[in-house]
């Protein structure tokens, strides 16, 4: 293997520790024996059969390669939503992802939309524009995925055509990536009037245009692919990686998938869906150990939490929510929360709040007494950082994998949980970067409604209006492991 | 990656105990469908072990078991051409007889999931169940098996029809030539689930033993939990290979958990295991250990690359960390016997429950599903919780089985289950196994409650 295939090969273990994460393990020892990687390739893509077929020639691609996610579809079915739910997972659990939307691309080269003649297929210039656009993007990717250390690149076009596949799949195999392909089919006239309506309407290319309009050129911006648009086919595509989600996930046909990353996603897609509905995420009421300022433990709630739990159950009851699932977690305080609502609720032991391990129970003032480098690392990084014998934030996430699996499922929930475990949460749904996530604001007695709407998600915040504690640290301005007591303590929150 | 906690999903009601957990809220029947030699048998065991070990108390119901029960004696593959009525007559009740005991180990087992195991290859069978269940109020997800490979197909007979009762007396190639002839009495009336007449259904089509697949209507969670697992396991040949660390000096001492080094007889094993594994000629192995010193230490040994896992620590002891079993019963008598007394629940204070250690594990088994060969160095009860999964032993035995030091166990999955070999490397170390005491009575006697604490220094 040459000196630069090396260096490129340490760098990536480096990075891959973020990739090894998605399954709880730590930073991977370095690669060492690279034939082994290619050997172990091939037989991912054998996997179910008795006859070894013969894979064509690749270069050599270890077996933790770059991904490449390719959409497939016709305009308004929904690929930029999956593209965009998809990579704001995956980076959510540890995946360094991005996605690509062609789209953007020829916004930029075009400056100005005018019409869906743009798109005719018998447009020569457009042709050759969308083209290039299509290569500047790949090109991107290649910068994204072979050098600035990505793990999976999305690429967001219609791609409707064999021979721009064909293209892209030339691409991946020149460098080294595995490509797998999510196609969207949908023919329910309402579900894709429902698309252009929530999504094309507020468009940069609409911007200018009334409704009707906009509607009736983006339908006929969907006849010009309509002619040449070839599905992925179950004979002649059978060799590729790829699921095909049919009406908008009643059906899904998957086919060869070949490794853990993509066999995640297909978990993922299958379990997401579009149904209209609402998450509120809360933290206990206040409890006792809040009101001393004292982290973790297993206390009850305050009067104040309490009374907090009762102005839950109002709010609750004015909402008219249909359906409402609670969730709790397995400490006395947020079962207590759901007790006085005087509804059902399931308790997830994963929902139970970081453990501080040897800082268990302790006030602030008494970590900085008695483990002040410990209290400086965490400050340096608040995410990656593990208590002795205890979590840090990265193993929260993990832990909280499969709570978010199952919000997708689920339609109207309320979860009552604690500050750190509702940070998780919060960031995966308004897609907050690992270096946010720790300092996210949940204070105590408020309750955020998420909704999901277009390609993102509507928080609504209700403060119900019960005093509590501030539980809040920010990040001080010294953290270095030196600093005076006074620095460490600079960002407490009052408490008794 | 974990899926939901599903076995402490505890419904809240005002009045009931309600320990058992609530995955699903109506029953559901998983009817398989296919040819003879299709897997259908091997993925019905397989998802019921499955399914088990994960808390979601599952059965499996075989068609061919009844038939075998009320026909007593295979003479050959005539008894299953579509023409023979005495024959289709035995059939149909030996299918209702099974579907009977579905409902009662529905009403009377409060079981969640039935794997109903038969050809089910007309659409006429099918009705039949679909409308038994929906009188019933159970759901219904079929699995469908479709392949047409003739080697995997062969393969398939001759790894499981051939010990089977039916053919018991014959050898070899009349077998394969009555089986051969068997399948065909079914192909003509093969009705496959039809994507446009059964698009109401829930169903899994497997195609070519998992490179394709076809999903259609997911109705609900432990659904789409069998979706993901059918399609995460594979057939390839492979074994896995489980050991504990190396001993440890926290072993020595007789104390448990706690994240120590190696004891120099540790170390020891860690080389003979080195030594062991270069002479299995394993092609590509992947090794994993957990974060705990011990099992990285022994890891290391080996000189090859291996992955860590978070999940494959041991299981957390708590209040209780460190301690020996006699500080233990001194501390926290009561404890000590609530623990005798329900191994597999009981959580340590401020710890955990095996049953919490199999909800972790439980993402290291799916990726075991997937992969081929791997060495797993790790923990004395997670090594029991794997290894219940693979060996199918239920709760009540899974904390008490025996996992001693310096000892690697070789899984080979074949047929319906999984050849275990045991290699001990020949490296002395202390006994850690304390079986259960005879009394687990909380007002009991420090001798009856150390009665089975195995030597320590």
């Amino acid at each position: 293997m040459s000196a630069n295939a090396e260096r490129w090969v340490c760098a990536r273990s480096r990075r891959l520790s973020r990739f090894i994460h998605l399954s709880g393990r730590a930073a991977l020892s370095v690669l060492r024996s690279p034939s082994l990687e290619k050997e172990a390739f091939k037989t991912g893509i054998m996997r179910g059969s008795y006859t070894l077929r013969n894979a064509q020639e690749r270069p050599v691609c270890m077996t933790n390669c770059p991904t490449l996610i390719v959409t497939v579809g016709l305009p308004a079915r929904g690929k930029t939503y999956i593209s965009k739910k998809l990579t704001r997972y995956l980076n959510w659990i540890g995946v360094p992802t991005k996605e690509f939307n062609v789209g953007q691309y020829r916004r930029e080269c075009l400056k100005i939309y005018k019409s869906f003649e743009f798109f005719r297929p018998d447009n020569e210039e457009g042709l050759k524009i969308r083209r290039q656009c299509a290569l500047s993007a790949l090109n991107d990717v290649r910068q994204y995925l072979s050098v600035e250390g990505g793990q999976v690149a999305v690429f967001d076009a219609t791609n409707t055509t064999r021979d721009r596949r064909r293209t892209i799949i030339m691409f991946a195999e020149q460098n080294g990536y595995r490509v797998f392909f999510v196609e969207s089919v949908c023919e329910d006239p309402e579900v894709i009037a429902q698309n252009i309506v929530q999504v094309k309407l507020g468009n940069p290319d609409y911007i200018d245009c009334n409704s009707d309009e906009a509607i009736k050129d983006f339908m006929k911006r969907i006849k010009c692919y309509e002619s040449s648009y070839q599905p992925l086919d179950e004979v002649l595509d059978r060799d590729l990686s790829y699921i095909k989600i049919m009406d908008v996930g009643r059906r899904y046909l998957v086919n060869r998938v070949v490794d853990h990353v993509q066999s995640r996603i297909v978990y993922y897609l299958m379990n997401i869906h579009i149904t209209p509905r609402s998450i509120y995420l809360c933290r206990h009421g206040e409890s006792d150990l809040n009101i001393k300022g004292r982290i973790g433990g297993d206390s009850g709630l305050s009067d104040r939490g309490k009374e907090f739990a009762k102005r839950l159950r109002n709010f609750l009851q004015e909402q008219n929510i249909k359906n409402l699932k609670v969730w709790t977690s397995q400490m006395k305080r947020t079962i207590q929360t759901a007790e006085i609502l005087g509804v059902s609720y399931e308790q997830w032991k994963s929902l139970n709040e970081i453990d501080a391990g040897v800082c268990e129970e302790m006030m602030y003032e008494e970590i900085q007494e008695r483990y002040p480098l410990e209290f400086a690392l965490r400050d340096q990084d608040k995410y990656r950082y593990r208590y002795p014998k205890g979590e840090s934030y990265e193993d929260l996430v993990q832990r909280l994998e499969p709570v978010i699996m199952e919000l997708e499922r689920q339609e109207n929930v309320l979860v009552i949980c604690h500050q750190a475990v509702l940070r998780c949460l919060l960031a995966y749904f308004l897609d907050k970067t690992a270096d946010e996530l720790p300092y996210l604001k949940c204070p105590l007695h408020t309750v955020l409604k998420l909704t999901p709407v277009a390609y993102g998600c509507e928080v609504e915040s209700f403060c119900l209006s019960v005093d509590a504690v501030n539980t809040q640290r920010d990040r001080p301005e010294n953290v270095n492991v030196q600093r005076s007591t006074e620095d460490a303590l600079q960002t407490v929150p009052a408490h008794f | 990656m974990e899926l939901p906690q599903l076995e402490h999903t505890r419904l809240r009601r005002h009045d009931s105990a309600a320990s058992v957990p609530q995955f699903c809220n109506s029953p559901t029947m998983i009817v398989m469908v296919g040819l003879p030699a299709r897997g259908k048998t091997y993925i019905s065991k397989k998802l019921t072990r499955y399914l088990n070990w994960i808390g979601v108390p599952t059965k499996m119901f075989n068609v061919g078991q009844y038939r075998r029960e009320a026909v007593k004696i295979y003479k050959n593959f005539e008894f299953f051409k579509p023409d023979n009525e005495e024959a289709m007559k035995i059939r149909k009740a030996c299918a209702a007889a099974a579907l009977k005991d579905v409902a009662l180990y529905f009403t009377k087992e409060q079981g969640q999931v039935a794997v109903f195991d038969a050809t089910n290859t007309t659409r006429e069978r099918r009705a039949i169940i679909l409308s038994f269940a929906m009188e019933m109020g159970y759901k219904v997800f079929f699995v469908e098996s479709i392949c047409d490979d003739p080697e995997i197909i062969a393969e398939n007979i001759r790894q499981v029809k051939f010990g089977s009762p039916d053919y018991a007396d014959r050898d070899i190639d009349e077998a394969m030539e009555d089986f051969t002839q068997r399948i065909d009495c079914y192909r003509a009336s093969y009705m496959p689930i039809d994507d446009e007449k059964d698009r109401k259904l829930s169903y899994i089509k497997i195609f070519d033993v998992g490179s394709r697949y076809l999903v259609n209507r997911v109705q609900d969670h432990i659904q789409s939990r069998i979706v993901y697992y059918l399609m995460n396991i594979h057939v390839t040949p492979r074994s896995i290979y489980l050991s504990r660390h190396g001993e440890s000096e926290l072993n020595l001492l007789g104390r448990i958990g706690g994240d120590t080094g190696l004891s120099p007889r540790g170390q020891k094993y860690a080389s003979a295991l080195a030594t062991f594994i270069k002479g299995q000629k394993i092609i590509d192995l992947k090794v994993w250990t957990s974060h705990m010193k011990r099992t990285v230490q022994t890891a290391e040994a080996l000189g090859v690359q291996y992955e860590q896992w978070k999940a494959l620590n041991e299981i957390d002891a708590g209040v209780c960390e460190e301690l020996t079993y006699e500080e233990i019963q001194e501390n926290f008598p009561e404890e000590f016997a609530l623990r005798d007394q329900d191994k597999y629940r009981y959580r340590y204070p401020k710890g955990e429950s095996y049953e919490d250690l199999v909800h972790r594990l439980e993402p290291v088994i799916m990726e075991l599903e997937r992969q081929e060969n791997v060495l797993v160095i790790c923990h004395q009860a997670v090594m029991r919780c794997l290894l219940a999964y693979f060996l199918d032993k239920p709760a009540d035995e899974l904390p008490y089985l025996r996992c001693p030091l310096h000892t690697v166990l070789k899984l080979t999955p074949i047929a319906y289950g999984c050849k275990v070999e045991s290699f001990f490397l020949n490296i002395e170390a202390v006994n850690t196994h304390r079986e259960r005491p005879l009394n687990v009575n909380i007002t009991r006697n420090p001798e009856e409650a150390l009665q089975t604490v195995p030597d320590h220094i």
